[in-house]
Order: C-alpha cells, then structure tokens, then sequence
C-alpha cells in the first residue's frame, strides 16, 4: 500500500532551486533512509511530505489523499505523520510527561487518565520512566530527543519523519536515540529517515535513496546503494563519508 | 539655603500637605498608570498581532501608528489630545482627564505591542514547527506553546514599562490634571518654596518605582536563567512534598 507519494515536487528558496522534481512512492511498513551531502535537498524533501515546506510545484499524495490541495485540512492529516527535528524541539515549558500527553488530549480527544497511562507506557519503552514529572530542562541532549520521539508516537501515527535525529548530539548519545528508531523500525513503523549515520542506514533501512542536486540520484536496497554505486556523485559521496 | 533649614522646610510641608500629596497626586499618578498600562497591554497586544498579520494593508497601517507614536515626543501627543482632537470631534463629551488618558493609552499601546511582538517572534521557530506537526492548529500552538514561553520574554519589559509611564504621568501636570506633580505646583503655589515640594514628590515617585524595578530585577533573573522552567516546577514539589 502506497503511504506518501510524491509527483514531482519543486521548492525553490529564492534563486536557489532546492528541489528539481521529486517523484518518489513510500510504502507502508517501509523504512527508508535518505543519505546525501548537505544543501542537496534532503531535509528540504523531508519537510515538504507533512507540508512543514510548501512544494511550489507537484503533488503529495497521503493515504492516497491529495495533501497539497487547496481546501485541505493538513493539521487532519498530520496528526499522523509524526516527525522528530535534528534540535529535539521538545517543550521547555512542559513536564516530561505534558509533553506527550498535550497533543494526543487536545486533538484526539484523549483522557487525562487515558493520556497518563499512555505517556507511562512510552516513556517506559525509551527508558525514561524516571523522568516523568521532570522538565525537560534537566534532560540531555539524547533524553530530549528520545523524549522527542515518543512524543510524536503518541499520536499513534501511521509514518514516522526523522530529520536528522542525531546530527545535534554528542557523539556519545547517538546509540541510544539509534537503538529507539531501531525498535520502531523493526516494529513495523514506516519510517523515513534523513541521516548522515550510513552505518544505520544500512542497517535499518528497507531502501536508501541519495539526493543530491534536488532530485534523488540513486535509490535501492542498502546492499546496492552502498555496495555497488552507480552514480558518480554517489560513488563521491561515498568515498568522502565512509 | 542651609540644609538644617530645607530639612525643616520640607518636614513642615510634608506635615501640611501630605494629604495633598498622598491622596491626590499619588493615586491620580497611580490611577492614570493604571489605565494606561492596563489598556495598552490589552490594546498594544491587538497591534502586535495586527504587525504580524498576514495582510499588507494592516501591517503598514499599523507600522504607521507605531512609528508616529514612536518617533515623536509624548509631550506633543497629550498637546494633540489635549487641545487638538476634542475640538475636532466636539461630540465625543470628555473630560481633559479622559482625553490624557487616552493620550498615554495609545502611547503605551505602541510601546507594548513592540514588547509582545518580539517577545513572541523570540520564541525559536522549532517549537512553532514542532506543534504543527503533531497537528496542532496555528491558533492552538499560539494558545499552548508559544505564548507561554513568549510570557517570559514580555513580563520583565512590560514592568519596565509600567515603570515608564508611572514618570511619564508627571507630563499630565502640564494640564494641571491631578497628578503627583500638579500636587508639588499646588504646594509650591501655596508656600512659595520650589525645591521642597519637587524633593517631596521625587520621593514619593522614587517610593513608587523602586520596589517595582526591584520586583522586575528578579523577575529578570529568574526568567533568564536556562533552567528557570525545572527550578520553578521543582520549588513548586517541594511545597507539596511539606
């Protein structure tokens, strides 16, 4: 089943064409990671299949709905597309637990008891049940993002967008956040994950696609991308990073 | 003049008109801050909202009203309102008190709207980015995301504010309108001594402000320390816990 697709897609930030339309299809249940050099247009594409980018130009298709329409109620339709940010973006004023219990009660009209339980139950799965009641003030840099993650699962979502989840962290807290998105993978979440970790790349990903230039230059199983490049940009691409 | 003798001088004063001073010129000086501050928040809150609109039109219109307040003396605006716009609109039936009122309410309004303007523009535009995805509404994220955090930014400047307009009130003297200042014109009228009556009021005026700025000091201070959210909300479990 097709989750989000993409009909040639355009973005331009001034004179600087971003992206030189993007068609790609992502399936459900699928994991796909999105390598490339920076300024080729990954996260731009990332940002624009929950509209966080308006496309000048193309369509997205969500579930089979247009999302790029005019009359389009996008807040409906990103309710479940969750999307975790390279700086966390977690709520500073909010607990650890107002954190992910805000949205689901708000929009999906979810009870306080309901919310708490929920909020327990994920925290429980990152291993920062401890932290319930803390602000997020006194969490590092890989609670935050962990704390991130859950937050955007508990609108029990249907994809999961990961820009760059790790890139604003020390290296020493890149496992931790890694092995959450692992779980979530193998559990069955269909993912899409713009990363620079090419060793997760090819660890988790069903599919790897290479942008660079505003179009996807290369796209395949791991094992072909990494192990039998084609493109030549890619073939550099590769030599520099790994 | 020795200062044995202004000592006494202002002692007997304070004696003789203290009520002048205290019940007339403290609360009008207290009552004009009052409304001028209370309804310039309320109205400088409209104009911020309005700067920030998506409209052209009404982003100039009131980037016009800002820079005229801004860019002249508040001295000319109670002039205008003063002498000039009761005659032009005789209908509206005022008192001189009322129209200087309204004078410092637009002032103040202009003032606070920039205040709340980059106090919400200063919250990091990931949390804006972080609400929406989750599917809140932009109106949602306002109510539950940014304003609160916008709050932290706006209190101290708004108590500055307050601080401000409680001088700038002294202007109203000008017009013989009730406030502190007028208090010292009256008194010096009746005793023919100038440098008393000023010294009075100045105390009176520094009796108001000081434990204001003092109050906004720690408002600063505590507001911008990074981890002033985990400190409030843990001082707040601690009280509980007692």
């Amino acid at each position: 089943m097709e989750m989000i697709k993409t009909v040639d897609l355009h973005k331009s930030f001034g004179d600087l064409h971003v992206l030189t339309g993007v068609n790609e299809t992502i399936h459900k249940g699928e994991a796909v990671s999105i390598i490339g050099p920076s300024g080729g247009g990954k996260s731009t594409f990332l940002r624009c299949l929950n509209l966080l980018e308006v496309p000048d130009q193309g369509h997205i298709f969500f579930e089979g709905e247009e999302i790029t329409g005019k009359k389009v109620d996008i807040d409906k339709h990103r309710q479940k597309m969750g999307m975790v940010f390279q700086q966390f973006n977690v709520f500073p004023h909010l607990s650890v637990a107002e954190n992910i219990k805000l949205a689901p009660k708000l929009l999906k009209g979810k009870s306080e008891a309901e919310a708490t339980e929920m909020a327990k139950d994920l925290l429980n799965r990152v291993g920062l049940i401890s932290k319930f009641d803390e602000m997020p003030g006194n969490l590092s840099g890989g609670q935050k993002q962990r704390l991130a993650i859950v937050r955007a699962m508990a609108m029990e979502p249907d994809v999961m967008l990961f820009d760059e989840p790790t890139s604003a962290l020390d290296p020493e807290m890149v496992g931790e956040v890694l092995d959450v998105i692992k779980g979530l993978v193998k559990s069955g979440m269909t993912s899409v994950i713009v990363t620079h970790e090419m060793r997760f790349a090819r660890e988790v990903s069903d599919r790897v696609l290479f942008i660079a230039d505003g179009n996807i230059q290369e796209n395949g199983t791991p094992d072909q991308v990494f192990n039998h490049p084609t493109h030549p940009r890619l073939q550099e691409f590769l030599s520099k990073v790994l | 003049m020795h200062f044995f003798e202004f000592l006494q001088n202002v002692i007997h004063i304070f004696q003789d008109y203290w009520k002048i001073f205290l019940f007339e010129g403290v609360s009008n000086t207290l009552i004009l801050t009052a409304i001028s501050v209370a309804l310039g928040t309320i109205f400088g809150s409209l104009v911020a909202f309005m700067k920030m609109s998506k409209y052209k039109i009404v982003r100039f219109l009131v980037s016009v009203y800002i820079e005229v307040i801004r860019g002249t003396p508040i001295l000319l605006q109670l002039y205008v309102f003063y002498f000039v716009i009761p005659q032009m609109i005789p209908i509206l039936d005022m008192t001189p008190f009322m129209w200087v009122a309204v004078a410092l309410c637009l002032n103040s309004a202009a003032y606070v709207s920039e205040v709340i303007r980059s106090g919400i523009q200063a919250v990091d535009k990931g949390q804006t980015e972080a609400a929406r995805s989750l599917g809140m509404s932009s109106r949602q994220t306002m109510q539950k995301i940014i304003m609160p955090q916008a709050v932290r930014n706006i209190l101290p400047a708004l108590g500055n504010e307050f601080i401000m307009m409680l001088k700038e009130t002294s202007l109203a003297s000008t017009f013989f309108l009730g406030d502190l200042m007028t208090s010292c014109l009256i008194v010096k009228g009746a005793t023919f001594l100038t440098l008393e009556p000023l010294f009075i009021a100045g105390m009176f005026y520094l009796i108001l402000t000081f434990p204001l700025s003092k109050l906004v000091q720690h408002f600063e201070k505590k507001l911008n320390n990074p981890h002033s959210y985990k400190n409030h909300k843990k001082s707040h479990k601690k009280e509980a816990n007692v």
